[in-house]
């Protein structure tokens, strides 16, 4: 079992009697990325700013690698790497003075520190033009260098693909894979696109309202839904002895799907057998997070693409 | 901390803002001693003599001819009335109270512009020293780094302190060199009166001093240094709590130029002298000019600008330090 580097607990946030965050706890383990996963304005936003100490919390406590933000907040920081929303840095200035002003705030942090981090995100042929001759990419990049200077236990990326291209989103998840795996980061991602939070993430936790409905692996979320897809001939007389023993849920085409369980999908086919039904087609069928989303969250969905 | 004030004046020698400002202030000065030079130049002709006891002397008759005149204010009557006084008393000591060369015209500059155009050029730079970081967003970025807010603000303002210094001594610098190619660069040693004591419409001689020109220029400066410190501290905190350039740079030009409208109408209002804006002008406590509200002096003009800019100090650390950031 490894360290734990980030732990929440119990965080609220209300303002102006409002409760915008409503009792929040989870942990992060060095080496996993964990992904937060919900539609806009289910708080978020909200959780990662308090995490990173713009937003004061109503109640509850953070601690980043042992050391609460609120009451430590310097040595919580120098542990923490982290981009909210956008990367905004100055475009005024070139990618090195950037990375200068903020290696400036942090201790010990030398020229050879900046070096290694351009070229950890590929950025040294352009690091000396200034950053509003940068692509979206490009600054994306260079708000990583940024939040890696201080060799952070945790980082932090909101929204980390929001605005790029499908090689551009890869290439990210790529990154953030690789700096899990290879430096034991404990990366925390907050997403509204489940397709990515599906591909990149080890555990994930689903916000919506301001409350966590569920925190697992994303394995295993997947496989408390699964189903199986049949094809039945005849179709009406094949339904009709399903329906009798489990729940069916209609499909196109002709197919319908009933829960995923092993020790019952042996006796149901028998079932259909014996009544003369063929089987022509028995399918598993993992569900796209998408699907869990949707039945978990009861906001129909209207905010997630 | 050294670090974090190299931050800051890397971010505004990026954006020139001291560059706009020395071109500012470049201009105006060639503008003003061009009008002073015609000045000069028409005043000769008119009276056919380079002697400064003459044109004195047409100075105090044309202000004597004025006080004659039935359609004058009392307020306006008391200041010619000193005005006329100090002029005498110059003329009587044999001393050219405006002894031509840069020197002069550096002090006649800085004293002319201690309530308005000095306090302009540092809002450029105060306004936006921490609303620029909100509009950007970039503020997100510089509170999640592990240094503490006060400590982030208060790089903020000294870094604001060190523009007001130069800046200041910026226009010192730029008023004489320009200047001086037309008028010489002399009157280090031209001696100035100072100490005139204004009491209703009559000037008090008694306490009276004589000092050197390069003395009296050097507490010009440091009154105008200290009244840009002031406004530059307000127009900071401004910039802490709208959080946009715009919005402070507006509220701060509202107030300064209604303080200059203020200052020519409120001497009934006594409890006027509490505002800021009305004691900006702290030269003229030196040159013996009536204050706009009878009562005010040096101390209290200096007294009222400390506690503004106390409380916007104070004030500007309490909220920046506290609130949350979206």
């Amino acid at each position: 079992m490894s360290a734990t580097t980030l732990s929440v607990r119990n965080l609220t946030k209300t303002i102006k009697k409002h409760k915008i965050i409503n009792g929040i706890s989870f942990e992060l383990k060095a080496g996993e990325v964990f992904g937060f996963l919900g539609p806009n304005g289910a708080g978020k936003t909200t959780t990662i700013r308090m995490i990173v100490g713009l937003i004061k919390p109503t109640s509850g406590t953070i601690e980043i690698c042992g050391y609460d933000v609120k009451k430590n907040f310097t040595k919580a920081m120098a542990n923490l790497g982290c981009i909210v929303e956008n990367p905004e840095l100055y475009p005024y200035l070139s990618g090195t003075d950037n990375l200068l002003h903020f290696a400036r705030m942090l201790p010990a942090v030398d020229n050879k520190r900046i070096a290694e981090v351009v070229d950890m995100v590929k950025l040294t042929e352009r690091i000396d033009d200034k950053v509003k001759t940068y692509s979206l990419g490009m600054r994306q990049r260079l708000g990583i260098a940024q939040a890696l200077l201080n060799r952070p236990k945790v980082l932090i990326l909101d929204e980390p693909t929001n605005g790029l291209d499908p090689a551009g989103i890869r290439e990210m998840r790529v990154f953030i894979r690789e700096l899990a795996e290879n430096e034991g980061l404990s990366v925390l991602v907050s997403s509204h696109l489940l397709s990515e939070i599906q591909l990149l993430c080890d555990r994930v936790a689903i916000i919506t309202k301001g409350n966590i409905i569920t925190v697992d692996t994303v394995e295993s979320l997947l496989s408390s839904q699964e189903q199986a897809i049949w094809h039945l001939e005849p179709y009406l007389k094949g339904r009709e002895i399903l329906e009798g023993l489990t729940e069916v849920t209609t499909l196109e085409d002709g197919y319908m799907a009933t829960p995923y369980d092993f020790t019952q999908i042996p006796m149901w086919n028998a079932a259909l057998v014996h009544a003369g039904v063929q089987v022509l087609q028995l399918n598993r069928k993992l569900p796209v997070l998408e699907d869990l989303f949707l039945q978990l969250t009861d906001t129909g969905g209207a905010h997630i693409e | 901390m050294n670090k974090l004030i190299a931050n800051e004046m890397m971010k505004l020698v990026a954006r020139k803002r001291l560059l706009v400002i020395g071109a500012i202030v470049g201009i105006l000065v060639i503008l003003f001693t061009f009008a002073q030079y015609k000045e000069v130049q028409t005043q000769r002709e008119k009276l056919g003599t380079d002697d400064w006891r003459d044109s004195l002397q047409q100075q105090i008759i044309d202000m004597q001819n004025r006080l004659g005149s039935s359609r004058i204010s009392d307020d306006w009557r008391e200041q010619i009335q000193v005005s006329v006084q100090q002029l005498q008393f110059y003329l009587d000591q044999d001393i050219n109270p405006s002894e031509p060369g840069a020197v002069t015209f550096v002090r006649m500059f800085i004293e002319n512009s201690t309530d308005l155009f000095i306090p302009l050029l540092i809002m450029i730079v105060a306004s936006d020293l921490v609303s620029s970081e909100h509009t950007l967003g970039s503020v997100k970025l510089l509170l999640t780094r592990p240094v503490k807010r006060w400590r982030i603000l208060l790089s903020k303002y000294m870094t604001l302190l060190l523009a007001t210094s130069l800046i200041v001594t910026m226009t010192g610098l730029l008023s004489y060199v320009i200047s001086g190619i037309v008028f010489g660069y002399h009157g280090w040693n031209a001696p100035i009166i100072t100490g005139f004591v204004v009491d209703g419409g009559n000037v008090d001689t008694s306490s009276i001093r004589l000092i050197s020109q390069w003395k009296f220029l050097l507490m010009d400066f440091g009154l105008v240094w200290f009244v840009a410190v002031v406004v530059g501290t307000l127009a900071f905190m401004l910039s802490v709590l709208i959080r946009s350039t715009a919005a402070s740079m507006g509220v701060m030009l509202a107030s300064l130029v209604s303080g200059a409208i203020l200052n020519n109408m409120v001497s009934s209002w006594e409890s006027a002298k509490y505002f800021f804006m009305v004691n900006l002008k702290l030269t003229n406590y030196l040159n013996g000019v009536a204050p706009p509200i009878t009562g005010m002096t040096l101390l209290s003009s200096m007294s009222v600008l400390l506690i503004w800019w106390a409380a916007a100090l104070v004030l500007s650390f309490f909220v920046f330090t506290r609130q949350d950031v979206y």
